[in-house]
């Protein structure tokens, strides 16, 4: 007889084959991270019931089971090569086999050419994931799986890793999108990002076989895939336990079970993971840390006889509603708190109907909302106020601590941390999409252990080696447990580590402090995730000092929001909020739409309340709201993009050559264009960016953590071949012109080199002829010499004498156009002065005036009241200055430059665009902030990739403009 | 803002001890003997542990590349240690000069000495790139020749020691010798001695002679090649013990050696002049050093195959060994040396390669991961597995991935021996270079 073991991050599977290789006996069980238990009690079981005689050829395989497997002798078969066994034997005919695992996504190409792929490091869990996403919509994966099948439509969520759909899932669910079209969206993300991660241009075709658990219970997600793919895939008997019988197929050694299981148990797995010191170091230093924190609360008093004036504040956040109820005296009367169940309309006017119920009499002076749902709270209800979520935060805090100094809030999605000089808020870190999750976080990796998440967090205080779990993102956290559940650690151990990495990741990537004194010395630390005192306990350890909990942590959003609306009431002021009588005849229909408006097609979400009001969620400009098109005057990043649309091409005297618009030339194109213009060529452009365009190109990325402007390339490429052009001209640079502003003048490397990834992994420029030569438009004599011998190679009979007058006039044309953007830029300022606005320099790369790349922040921007301009516009004005770190990128210098030239102006500010995985930005970005601070002005970064959650950006920019307001005020 | 810094000065050669970060164990420590005979006081660090990780995550960027968070970090923990006066410490980094964002560790390392407290220790540049003048190191002629002859033995010594100690019949006698023989070196170097053309060549042989003297039992064994991002390629330290983990395995290792990077960067000197104009000497000059270099490299290999040992490809060669994949132009990072060192690997016997590299390292998406697809077109038995390093990364997920690499290369070989079974079982070093010859597109 034949025992297979397969133990994966959360399951453990075993199947028992007799002589033939039939299956006998097979389960499929969740281990808790009791593996060495479960193993066990498992070998006892078939030895007494299936096994006769307890001997059989054993082998184990899985994620988890490593470890377990060296440990007492028994053969470890790799996972993925255990699926390839299995399939050979049972599917001999399967040409591909797509397995999606707890945390792994694998593809298996079995015919033409054996190959195995498996999901890197950062794609992170698909089972995982759907379980996480399943949670945040408060259903069972069952659950998610039958709304998915009534789904009519997807909505655009980011692949690539958990964290990312999880910021994109949690505004559709506010916004009131459909259940079942949320659950499908969140498969066809799986879907992609297992073609987009594993396939790297392979096509997947034939016969598809799945397997795997997600893969075996959801067959909406199968529907996904035979719907992306385009064919029928089959999902055979024994699925789950592919990886089992492939151990059992390929055991080699007969063992005794009963001895095996003893040999488990005495394999010492305990204590051999990184781990740090001890929360605690005895009970009554807990008792004391306890006692202290208690004091931090505010006076709760009954409602008064009148029932008010009262002022409601409301934070609809992204996990939960709170809602608070204070009088005149700032004394809280009422709270409540509730998990958000995906919309928190029906939430709040329950709360509000309670209200009204219990207090006939109640005299609402005001209504203020903030959070997620601050819209369409203030629109459904008819508030008085909204305010931005930070600034409501920083309103409670200062009601603590009136001198304090830096506040700290963790919630269940985000993070937002803000540094306090002279009364106002003079800097702002908020998690970017990558770290978020952390409150959360908890919460999800409780309940997948089972455990209640208070029960859970308690479970770490008193832990005597809690792991290190590292201060990365839920997904390296997710396999961080796995090795030290693999490396035996206890359930307690495990708890306080991930109280720690939660800490960890506030202080060290969020806001990226060394030293309390970086901080400030009187902080306030709030948000539900602080109520967990292991949390509480790790942040006070971590940066040495003790902090203020106010008793109301969860609530401080609200209560903030009260207090707000508190200072703005006019005395005497009665509220517009709905009455009862409107409360109790609220209702809400929500309709998902399509904006036509322009090429961005923004889906859109119109809610319709009671009465009629509406409001439209989702748009990036004022177009679907107004009817009126964003004022571009004031956006330089919208003439950059005319500028560019306006080079079409002449006349194909020599013939045509196709230039995709991708990162560098985004600045290039006028220079290549003339260039080639003057030779001859029509020039042909790909067209502009879009999620279709590449969503077509994204199978042949090599590298899932390049960052996204290059991703786009593909798409470009493929678009460029799809129109027939037959010559695309896209050369490598490692030099950029010098503009004198650094110590060099360097592309980075993917900006250098990025047309040889195009080159060998782009299938469809097999017909095509690839120009990817290497070219330094930085010595034009040598240039023009370089590139008449290299068009030579290409279109024999060139001359020198026409490459010498086409360089000089692309030369001329690239310095026009530089000239143009200057001249633009100078116009907006002297604009915006005159009207009064403020004048934002929108810095990035030359790329990021890809709508399809900056996701429309330019134009939120404006819509915020402010002008936009590049920091090519800027930087200009600066000589080269000296750095902290090498200045030896074109792009980079410019960034610096447009930095030190902020601090020059008074009215103007920088708002930094990182794109996600740009590892020079891991650098520019502290220097850029520290330039900005020596001139005494606000640093503001968003990290941007694939899909940005607009939502919290513009939460960033509110609260920079409230900054801003309120610096204003001071000075005046 | 912060440009004011300690400069390293030529007085404190005598004054201050210099640290160096390890990141191979072999090399560094002949290097470190080249420098301690021309009156320098160094040492090569050894600390590691989850403190060094820790510390370089609290003191730079955690967007930065993992070579960098390690460094740093093992810099800030020995500096906190209480080993070293602090007045009288001084460290050496090196820094490659090119548009890769690793020529800014200097930078980074400086910003993290100035927060951590330490800002008055002097940091050294060691770079050929003519960055840092008023930091640079003083290096001279006796120091260079040392050093590239610490090279040579480094890459002979581990190539030697690699080869053999997976089929030692005494288990450890392989490592014994490397060590023996390193003492032996730095023993020359202090001397003042053991770095002449003719010391180097007649070492050569007897170091190989040595090797081929252990006792050996030749059984098939999955062959890994290691290519990579320098740092994570080699360090322990970055890499997770990649190499002991792979030999626990029972895979036979093949780290290209270090010479191949060096050689790499003079190259590019002279086809930057190629891709983009400027001074001929530029060519000329770097043509010179290769070949100079080139005759130490044929002497090397002549050792090794002359004690039966497979020698890996001369750098003049390896150079042409990527055309038609990626242009020698690509020269940030580790550029198209690390394409043809994957060539390389791939047609010399070691078909199973691990490329390693920090999480995000930019130029890995192109030379690395990016070139991969292509290698597998054109040698369908390349076996090739990317794993990325960085603080969190775990292993558990590393050496699964690992593993299934190895797991194919298994099966490989078992199926080569069951369609030939008629060949002797081994003999597996020195007839390589034959096959080499045969395979299409090798050269």
């Amino acid at each position: 007889m034949r025992v297979g073991l397969d133990i994966g991050s959360t399951t453990i599977k075993c199947v028992v084959l007799n002589e033939r290789g039939q299956v006998i006996y097979d389960t499929y069980e969740r281990h808790g991270s009791h593996i060495a238990e479960k193993a066990q009690e498992l070998l006892h079981r078939l030895a007494a019931e299936q096994v006769p005689g307890g001997r059989a050829h054993l082998a184990i395989s899985g994620s988890a089971g490593m470890g377990l497997a060296d440990g007492c002798g028994v053969p470890f078969v790799q996972e993925v090569f255990a699926t390839r066994v299995a399939a050979k034997r049972l599917a001999p005919q399967a040409d591909v086999v797509i397995e999606l695992g707890g945390e792994d996504a694998k593809i298996l190409f079995l015919s033409g050419g054996t190959e195995v792929r498996m999901n890197g490091s950062c794609a992170g869990g698909t089972g995982a994931f759907i379980d996480q996403m399943a949670t945040l919509l408060k259903m069972s994966p069952e659950e998610l799986n039958e709304a998915a099948t009534h789904a009519h439509k997807t909505y655009t969520i980011a692949s690539r890793c958990g964290v990312f759909a999880k910021s994109d899932v949690q505004p559709l669910i506010n916004q009131g999108a459909a259940a079942g079209d949320i659950a499908a969206s969140i498969y066809q993300a799986v879907v992609n990002q297992t073609i987009a991660g594993l396939a790297q241009g392979r096509p997947i075709k034939g016969n598809v076989l799945y397997l795997g658990g997600p893969l075996t219970f959801n067959s909406a997600l199968r529907k996904s895939f035979d719907d992306t793919l385009e064919l029928t895939g089959s999902c055979p008997e024994h699925s789950l336990h592919f990886v089992a019988m492939g151990a059992a197929f390929y055991a080699d050694k007969e063992l005794d079970l009963e001895q095996t299981a003893q040999a488990i148990a005495h394999t010492d797995l305990a204590g051999s993971y990184a781990c740090q010191p001890p929360l605690f170091a005895n009970k009554e230093e807990y008792e004391a840390f306890h006692a202290r924190h208690m004091k931090a609360s505010v006076p709760c008093v009954p409602f008064s006889a009148q029932c008010g004036p009262v002022h409601i504040g409301v934070d609809a956040g992204s996990t939960t509603v709170k809602v608070a109820v204070i009088d005149e005296d700032a004394n809280l009367l009422f709270t409540d708190y509730r998990p958000n169940l995906g919309n928190p309309l029906p939430l709040i006017r329950e709360v509000l109907l309670r209200l009204y119920q219990e207090h006939p009499n109640l005299q609402v002076a005001s209504l203020t909302s903030t959070g997620y749902g601050e819209e369409l709270v203030k629109e459904a209800f008819r508030g008085d106020n909204g305010v931005v979520e930070t600034v409501a935060h920083f309103t409670a805090a200062r009601h603590f601590l009136p001198d304090v100094d830096f506040i700290i809030d963790i919630g269940g999605q985000d993070m937002k941390c803000f540094k306090i000089e002279d009364g106002a808020i003079s800097d702002i870190f908020l998690n970017e999409a990558c770290s978020s999750g952390c409150g959360s976080f908890l919460q999800t990796f409780a309940e997948a252990l089972g455990y209640d998440v208070k029960e859970f967090a308690a479970l770490g205080l008193f832990a005597d080696k809690p792991v290190d779990l590292g201060s990365r993102c839920t997904v390296f956290m997710n396999s961080s447990v796995k090795q030290a559940q693999k490396d035996g650690a206890s359930i307690q151990n495990i708890s306080a580590g991930l109280s720690i990495s939660v800490v960890k990741n506030a202080i060290y990537k969020v806001i990226r402090a060394a030293s309390p004194e970086e901080l400030g010395r009187r902080i306030v630390v709030q948000g539900g995730t602080f109520y967990n005192e292991a949390v509480l306990r790790a942040f006070e350890k971590e940066m040495g000092v003790e902090v203020v909990r106010p008793d109301i942590a969860g609530l401080m959003g609200a209560f903030g929001a009260a207090l707000h609306g508190k200072s703005l009431a006019k005395p005497g002021q009665k509220s517009t909020l709905l009455t009862r009588q409107e409360l109790l005849e609220f209702s809400q229909k929500t309709q998902n739409v399509q904006c036509n408006g322009c090429t961005n097609h923004c889906q859109l979400t119109v809610n319709t309340f009671a009465g009629g009001r509406r409001l439209i969620s989702g748009n990036r400009c004022e177009k679907p709201v107004t009817g009126k098109t964003a004022d571009s005057d004031l956006n330089l990043y919208a003439y950059k993009q005319k500028l560019l649309a306006g080079y079409k091409p002449g006349p194909a005297v020599r013939g045509t050559i196709g230039i995709p618009m991708c990162l560098n030339m985004y600045e290039l194109l006028p220079f290549w264009h003339a260039f080639f213009t003057s030779l001859g060529f029509a020039v042909v452009t790909s067209p502009a960016s879009t999620r279709a365009l590449y969503i077509k190109g994204q199978a042949s990325i090599p590298s899932d953590t390049v960052c996204f402007p290059a991703k786009l390339a593909h798409g470009h490429i493929r678009a460029l071949a799809d129109a027939g052009v037959k010559t695309i001209f896209y050369p490598c640079m490692s030099y950029n012109l010098d503009e004198h502003l650094g110590d060099n003048h360097y592309n980075c490397p993917v900006v250098a080199y990025y047309p040889e990834v195009l080159a060998v992994n782009c299938p469809e420029l097999a017909d095509i002829t690839f120009i990817n030569e290497y070219v330094g438009l930085h010595r034009p004599a040598d240039f023009k010499k370089k590139m008449t011998a290299i068009l030579n190679k290409y279109f024999p009979g060139i001359k020198k004498g026409e490459v010498d007058r086409a360089a000089d006039r692309g030369y001329a044309e690239y310095n026009a156009h530089m000239q143009r953007v200057r001249d633009k830029g100078q116009e907006i300022i002297t604009t915006a002065r005159a009207e009064g606005k403020r004048i934002i320099v929108l810095a990035g790369r030359p790329y990021h005036v890809d709508p399809e790349v900056n996701h429309g922040i330019d134009t939120l921007l404006c819509r915020h009241g402010a002008a936009v301009i590049t920091e090519d516009s800027v930087a200009w004005h600066m000589e080269k200055f000296p750095t902290t770190v090498l200045n030896q990128w074109t792009y980079h210098s410019r960034l610096y430059a447009a930095a030190k030239y902020c601090t020059t102006q008074k009215d103007m500010d920088l708002v930094q665009l990182v794109s996600f995985g740009c590892g020079v930005d891991a650098i520019t970005t502290d220097e850029t902030r520290e330039i900005l601070h020596e001139g005494g002005k606000l640093y503001t970064q968003l990290k941007i990739d694939e899909i940005t959650n607009l939502g919290a950006v513009n939460i960033r920019l509110r609260s920079l403009f409230a900054a801003l307001d309120e610096k204003d005020r001071k000075e005046v | 803002m912060e440009p004011n810094y300690p400069r390293f000065t030529p007085e404190m050669k005598k004054t201050h001890t210099i640290l160096i970060p390890n990141m191979l164990p072999l090399h560094f420590s002949m290097l470190a003997a080249a420098l301690e005979c021309d009156g320098y006081k160094v040492e090569v660090l050894g600390n590691c542990g989850s403190q060094v990780a820790q510390l370089g995550l609290k003191y730079v960027h955690n967007d930065t590349c993992y070579p960098a968070l390690l460094v740093i970090g093992q810099f800030l923990d020995a500096l906190q240690s209480g080993q070293y006066d602090l007045e009288h410490t001084a460290l050496l980094i090196t820094q490659t000069g090119g548009g890769c964002r690793a020529s800014n560790y200097i930078h980074l390392l400086r910003k993290a000495l100035h927060r951590a407290g330490y800002g008055h220790i002097p940091v050294a540049s060691l770079n050929f790139s003519g960055l840092e003048k008023d930091s640079g190191f003083q290096l001279n002629l006796s120091i260079g020749r040392k050093a590239i002859a610490a090279i040579f033995y480094g890459d002979l010594i581990m190539a030697l020691r690699n080869q053999t100690s997976p089929y030692e019949v005494n288990k450890g006698e392989a490592k014994a010798l490397a060590e023996q023989w390193v003492e032996t070196i730095r023993g020359w170097f202090l001397q003042d001695k053991g770095f002449t053309g003719k010391e180097m060549k007649r070492t050569f042989h007897k170091i190989a002679q040595d090797f081929a003297a252990i006792p050996v039992k030749h059984t098939p064994k999955v062959k890994v090649g290691i290519v990579g991002e320098i740092y994570v390629k080699y360090s322990p330290l970055g890499n997770n013990n990649l190499e002991e983990f792979l030999a626990s395995q029972d895979c036979e290792v093949n780290l290209p050696g270090l010479l191949g990077f060096v050689d790499y960067c003079i190259s590019n000197m002279g086809d930057t002049v190629r891709f983009y104009g400027g001074s001929k000497a530029g060519i000329l000059g770097s043509e010179a050093i290769l070949k100079y270099l080139d005759g130490f490299e044929r002497a090397m290999g002549e050792a090794m195959r002359k004690a039966g040992f497979h020698a890996p490809a001369r750098f003049l060669e390896l150079r042409n060994m990527a055309d038609g994949i990626i242009s020698r132009g690509n020269k940030m990072g580790e550029g198209w040396l690390l394409t043809a060192e994957m060539v390389e690997l791939v047609t010399s016997g070691y078909e199973n390669i691990v490329c390693a590299q920090p999480f995000g390292c930019l130029p890995n998406h192109i030379c690395g991961k990016g070139m991969i697809s292509r290698i597998r077109a054109i040698y369908p038995n390349a076996n090739i597995t990317p794993i990325d390093y960085d603080p969190s990364a775990t292993p558990v997920n590393q050496e699964n991935r690992i593993k299934l690499m190895i797991s194919v290369g298994k099966e490989r070989l078992e199926e080569q021996q069951q369609t030939a079974p008629a060949a002797p079982v081994q003999e597996p070093v020195g007839h390589l270079e034959t096959t080499l010859e045969s395979i299409p597109g090798a050269r």
